[in-house]
């Protein structure tokens, strides 16, 4: 739901990086989006090309690299993914109980590349 | 010519960082901040109407609302100096928002209470310099929000179970609700009515128990 703003803030990243560097362009940006980071990226994909025009980012290709949410069993230690309504551990016959972790949740600029 | 930079910043570092030196403020000030996350119409106005009076605490309220002051005007009657942030369609408060509004208040010396807008999804996300989190869900919303939120859950420091009035007439199952939230969290769950004022007494001690 928040995309507008987030999609601002990821420009403003790359132009830091950019201008840190010297580039003229930036080609490409590498973000990494958890599946339950709560990011909806086709509407970043969507802001991106309206926000961009006209800065050191206009043009550029965005990459999104995406990851799966795990829990963590209480009893076990396994990652695992979270089935609807539960929050066992899939691991085996365990059963035990997961606790959310941060792996999902990943919402950053890995690189861009420059020109 | 092409070349890759190495950047991995998160995209909330600036919300986090503008965040950090908020709170760092507030303590100086001896300002303790909450962050009142919760449904629309869940009750988290009418829970601040009940809580501030009981609270031997100067209150300071911040309301988000994406339009209109009707909450802030009626705290204001109430003698409860209150400031209105409309953010014009974002789904959640963010820091600068917040330094801004609490600047405006003066704040010093109490609690600044700050009535998150009404989504249970984004405002979870972001941390506004606040010390605690109270997350207000209701026993209208069904038990299978914490399946269907948990990230609200999770990061809540106390859960207000309200409108425990209505309990006669809806189909709450307590045990189910229960057993998701402790999957979670181990925050406290209180029930209250805001409606009768049932368990405000309660909560108002955790709240004391807590601030610092
Ligand atoms: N029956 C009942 N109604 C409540 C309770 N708390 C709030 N309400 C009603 O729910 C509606 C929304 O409350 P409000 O505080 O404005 O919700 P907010 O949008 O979360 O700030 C109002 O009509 C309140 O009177 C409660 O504990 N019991
Ligand atoms: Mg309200
Ligand atoms: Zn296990």
């Amino acid at each position: 739901m928040h995309e507008y703003p987030l999609t601002q803030k990821i420009i403003k990243i790359a132009e830091k990086y950019a201008l840190e560097h010297k580039a003229d362009h930036v080609s490409k940006i590498n973000l990494v989006i958890g599946n339950d980071s709560g990011v909806l990226a086709d509407s970043i994909l969507l802001y991106f090309e309206i926000i961009a025009e006209n800065t050191i980012c206009e043009n550029a290709e965005i990459v999104i690299e995406r990851v799966k949410p795990l829990l963590k069993c209480k009893k076990c230690g396994q990652y695992f993914e979270r089935k609807p309504f539960s929050f066992s551990c899939t691991f085996k016959d365990c059963g035990g109980d997961g606790e959310p972790t941060e792996i999902g949740r990943e919402f950053y600029v890995k690189s861009i590349e420059i020109e | 010519m092409s070349s890759e930079i190495n950047v991995m910043e998160s995209i909330y570092s600036e919300n986090e960082k503008i965040a950090d030196e908020l709170k760092e403020e507030l303590e100086n000030k001896n300002v303790f901040s909450i962050n009142v996350l919760g449904a629309p119409g869940i009750g988290k106005t009418s829970t601040l109407i009940q809580l501030i009076p009981k609270i031997p605490y100067k209150s300071f309220v911040i309301e988000g609302d994406i339009a209109s002051d009707l909450d802030t005007q009626k705290l204001n009657a109430l003698g409860i100096q209150t400031v209105q942030i409309n953010t014009g369609g974002a789904c959640h408060l963010d820091s600068p928002f917040i330094r801004d509004a609490a600047e405006n208040l003066n704040v010093q010396d109490g609690i600044m209470w700050i009535e998150n807008i009404g989504n249970l999804v984004c405002p979870a996300e972001f941390f506004i310099g606040e010390h605690i989190k109270m997350l207000i869900v209701g026993v209208t919303e069904g038990s299978d929000k914490p399946y269907k939120y948990p990230l609200a859950f999770e990061k809540a420091d106390v859960i207000l179970l309200n409108k425990c009035d209505l309990l006669p007439y809806v189909d709450f199952d307590e045990d189910f609700f229960m057993a998701g939230v402790r999957k979670l969290t181990n925050a406290p769950v209180i029930h209250i009515s805001s409606k009768s004022g049932d368990g405000i007494d309660e909560a108002v001690n955790w709240i004391l128990s807590v601030k610092k």
